[in-house]
């Protein structure tokens, strides 16, 4: 397409409507005051409009696109605040099930339509990826050529550019240096040519929406980024005191990190501590002060194979309170949970039912429970069976949740000198079922509990870029909206001084520097159109 | 320590209201008053409002040392900072445009916030694990700035449907208009009728079994319209009418649901008697009080949006943002509150983009002005109410 150029001899491209250099309108029916908020120049979206891609751009780059994007967004993430995600139900019961027990009829349809999964489902998704797209496509579309014409413009202004501003006056006369000594002292900078005047404040606040805008791309690319491998790691941690436990998720070429938790301590609020008195006597239980895992750090050496024992390398010692991970190479430790008193070791002495009298005692390890336990002098016990954590299942058998020790029941074979055979009994937390008339028993002779630590392992190597498109994006919401784009054109024509002016926003304090200027100059006030048709 | 820091909240307090009645002085119809006089007042109210301001600050710093954190940490500190922060983005913007009816309408507004706030417990609370961080103070002060100068422009588009709505029918607009004074005469409802039940030394005690299958006591200080979910009543005090849904979740949901419809019901009788009074629409009789451009409290809601969206951002989102990084190992959870800070960004994202073009300007802004301050107040009120989530300690 061929370019357009205008009386003053600027020539601009095919699609521009204001000669980027002095302002003049290129058409008969341009309006000047709505065409300045990009200043007239040739936007892709406004010129071209045949093919497909020409339809695609068009309609991305359109802020009202951008808006109803925006909208839609928004009600989205409104509905999924209304019934629980599903990160946040129980983690043992079933969604299917749940939503709908819970939430009544309403929440099956929640359930059924995906909104438990809202936020990672593939059309919230698609929306942001939308709303990505329609921020790169409409700010490449008005801030390159927006750019480009405030490079250009020019000092003198076009007679019809300047008339048609929403701010104008026309004067009989006024002293160019004083106006321009008064601008000056109003921070305005400055420019002359063939006794016309052209002063600006604050160019830099109008890239301030496409810095904020590539904030926003350079934030949601590092927040798509974790799905690369290598960029994340989630994993949780839990650990008995005194035990060591490999770190998931942190094994590399040069070893894998293991954490010894030392210490679990939980400390609660002393209720007669004066100053939170009232506030603790309120509450029934007791509140939390602080939860915290005193850990060493250790590595494997390099080549260490699986299997094998590993040789672990002290690296450090820490402690882990919530607000306060601990941090080592990419990766840090977050205290998230922990358990009280979790059954450890059980003690029990083989006693004679009738005399009362003991032979032996034994500890089973509630973990890693030894299959025969030998009391000396031809008494002895053997665990047949171990139930970590006993339930009776549906067919009335003995079962286990699971392998957590929180109700150890065992099947115990005693043999003795006079029992030889052997004699079986169930034993569990008050429970103590034979199988005939024993003359032997197990007695229950103690416990022993530890604390468990739960950590959350995380490696993020998203963060920094997300932080910079944090950071990018204030320094561009602010830059836009905290200043604005002041101008003010000065032009001498034959019947007077030509005053105008225009700011993209805040006209409120442009008509201040205007009061300002004219009470100290000659310079008739300049009139707002807009408020005048009011 | 905390004594003093509470008669300075007093105090303050009483200032503000003061500063309330100057700027209505200065606004006085009172046949062809001088600019002297607007001008006089408005200043009178303006300092009121300074030294008011001054005075809930050293609450602020004696509330601090007394209890060894930041005052940010509960639903009284919060809301009680929230108010202040609304006296300060209205100084702000005094400063810039000198508009007195802003004054007679923002002041109230904050008030109003604060003696909703002082209905909370105000126990100096210890901080829980989680609290236990610079990032609370960060979080929570920029957070409740921010949310303050976007209350102002609320304030200020509110004024603008007053001013311009016709009021000579009735029509959508002049009942939505209306529903929005109700809402704020609720408050006033809510605080009167707590103080009458706590003055009468009202209890109404249930057993409930809570998230632990153990028996809890739970003590309603209001006659129980809504009794808690699956709760028995232990004494033979009225009600309840109906129990609470069990999918309202947060700390305490039954007591708050209570309260809210008492504040609904005194709401609705305060707003009768007023109209019974005024024998017309409230906004009816105050248009004619209000004589501000209409361009100029366009411009004033637009600007208080304009400064107070970056300071939201920076603190609901991006501060909010490092404290969960540091606390829960992830930035972003999609947790109720923060999903709502979001909602709240996006939807003043939008009105800015709106801006852009001319036909929302005036008096659409002004109602999508009065809109995002109902997400604010959404946010701060019923995502603890109804929603689970990790903010619902509060």
């Amino acid at each position: 397409m061929q370019s357009i150029t205008c009386e003053c001899g600027h020539s601009n491209p095919y699609g521009t409507s204001l000669c980027q250099a002095c302002g003049k309108p290129l058409d008969s029916d341009v309006e000047v005051l709505s065409s300045m908020r990009y200043e007239g120049s040739a936007r892709r979206s406004q010129t071209y409009k045949k093919t497909f891609v020409d339809h695609t751009w068009n309609f991305f780059s359109s802020v009202r696109v951008g808006v109803w994007l925006i909208i839609i967004i928004l009600v989205a993430a409104a509905i999924g605040t209304i019934f629980p995600q599903e990160t946040f139900i129980p983690p043992n019961v079933d969604p299917a099930t749940h939503y709908e027990s819970e939430y009544g009829t309403l929440g099956l349809i929640y359930y059924l339509l995906g909104f438990h999964k809202l936020y990672g489902s593939w059309w919230f998704i698609i929306l942001l990826g939308m709303l990505g797209l329609s921020i790169i496509i409409a700010s490449l579309d008005r801030g390159i050529p927006l750019y480009k014409a405030l490079k250009t413009q020019r000092v003198t202004r076009h007679d019809q550019f300047m008339k048609n501003q929403r701010l104008f006056s026309v004067s009989e006369e006024a002293e160019l240096e004083e106006i321009k000594y008064t601008l000056e002292s109003l921070r305005y900078k400055v420019r002359e040519e063939k006794g016309n005047l052209f002063a600006e404040k604050g160019r830099f606040s109008r890239w301030g929406a496409y810095v904020n805008h590539v904030g926003l791309i350079i934030f949601l690319t590092g927040a798509m980024l974790r799905f690369f491998p290598g960029m994340y790691v989630d994993e949780i941690l839990w650990v008995r005191e005194g035990e060591k436990a490999s770190i998931p998720g942190t094994k590399s070429d040069d070893g894998q990190y293991y954490l010894e938790n030392k210490e679990f301590i939980l400390e609660m609020y002393d209720k007669e501590e004066k100053k939170f008195n009232s506030a603790l006597s309120s509450v029934d239980g007791e509140v939390a002060k602080n939860y915290q895992s005193n850990v060493t750090l250790y590595k494997t050496t390099p080549n260490h194979t699986i299997g094998e024992e590993p040789e672990l390398i002290k690296v450090k010692d820490g402690e882990i309170r919530v607000n306060e991970p601990f941090k080592f190479d990419s990766f840090a430790l977050y205290q998230t949970d922990f358990k009280l008193n979790e059954f450890s070791k059980m003690s029990f002495e083989l006693e004679e039912k009738a005399t009362g009298k003991k032979f032996g005692k034994l500890t089973v390890d509630l973990h890693e429970p030894e299959k025969k336990y030998d009391l000396g002098n031809g008494y002895r016990v053997e665990i047949e069976e171990y139930f970590p954590n006993f339930i009776l299942n549906e067919q009335s058998q003995p079962s286990t949740v699971n392998n957590l020790p929180d109700n150890p029941a065992f099947v115990f074979s005693m043999y003795s000198p006079e029992t030889p055979k052997g004699e079986k009994a169930f034993v569990g937390i008050q429970k103590n079922i034979e199988a005939g008339e024993n003359q032997f028993k197990m007695s229950f002779a103690g416990i022993e509990t530890k604390d468990l630590t739960a950590l959350t392992v995380r490696k993020d190597h998203t963060l920094w870029i997300i932080a910079l498109g944090g950071v990018i994006f204030m320094i561009g919401v602010t830059q836009g909206l905290y200043w604005n784009y002041r101008r003010i054109w000065i032009k001498q024509n034959q019947d007077g001084v030509w005053a105008a002016a225009h700011t993209n926003k805040n006209w409120y304090g442009l008509k201040k520097d205007l009061d300002f200027l004219s009470e100290k100059t000659s310079l008739i006030a300049l009139v707002d159109k807009e408020s005048d048709t009011k | 320590m905390a004594e003093i820091s509470s008669t300075l909240l007093y105090g303050a307090f009483m200032i503000y209201l003061f500063s309330t009645l100057f700027f209505a002085m200065s606004i006085s119809d009172k046949k062809h008053e001088k600019a002297a006089h607007t001008k006089k007042w408005g200043k009178i109210g303006f300092i009121t409002a300074c030294v008011g301001f001054a005075a809930q600050l050293g609450y602020f710093i004696t509330r601090w040392i007394a209890s060894g954190h930041a005052p940010v940490s509960n639903l009284f500190e919060f809301t009680t900072f929230f108010g202040m922060m609304m006296v300060l983005a209205f100084i702000i913007l005094y400063a810039i445009y000198r508009t007195n009816g802003l004054g007679v309408f923002a002041m109230p507004v904050a008030l109003l916030v604060i003696a909703y706030a002082s209905m909370f417990p105000k126990d100096i609370s210890p901080l829980i694990p989680a609290l236990q961080s610079d990032w609370l103070k960060i979080h929570v002060t920029t957070a409740a700035l921010g949310e303050g100068i976007l209350a102002i422009s609320f304030v200020s588009g509110l004024i603008y449907l007053i001013r311009t709505v016709d009021q000579s029918v009735s029509s959508k607009k002049t009942k939505w208009i209306e529903i929005v004074l109700y809402s704020l005469i609720s408050v006033v409802g809510f605080i009167i009728i707590s103080l009458a039940f706590k003055g009468a030394g009202y209890e109404a005690s249930f057993e409930i079994m809570n998230d632990q299958n153990q028996p809890e006591k739970i003590v309603y200080d209001m006659p129980a319209i809504a009794g808690p979910a699956n709760g028995e009543q232990l004494d033979d005090s009225f009600g309840p009418l109906f129990s609470t849904p069990s999918w309202m979740n947060g700390a305490n949901a039954s007591i708050k649901l209570n309260t809210f419809i008492w504040s609904l019901l005194s709401g609705a009788i305060l707003y009768g008697l007023l109209r019974l009074i005024l024998r017309k629409r409230i906004a009816a009789a105050l248009q004619p009080k209000v004589r501000i451009n209409p361009d100029l409290l366009d411009e004033i809601s637009y600007r208080a949006v304009a400064i107070g969206f970056p300071i939201f951002t920076l603190g609901a989102l991006i501060f909010a943002m490092i404290w969960a990084q540091e606390a829960w190992s992830r930035f972003w959870g999609w947790d109720p509150k923060e999903v709502w800070a979001l909602i709240t960004f996006l939807f003043y994202a939008a009105y800015l983009h709106l801006r852009l073009s001319r036909g929302w300007h005036g008096e659409k802004s002004a109602w999508l002005c009065v809109l995002g301050f109902w997400i604010i107040t959404f946010n701060l009120i019923a995502v603890n109410l109804v929603l689970v989530g990790l903010h619902s300690y509060a």
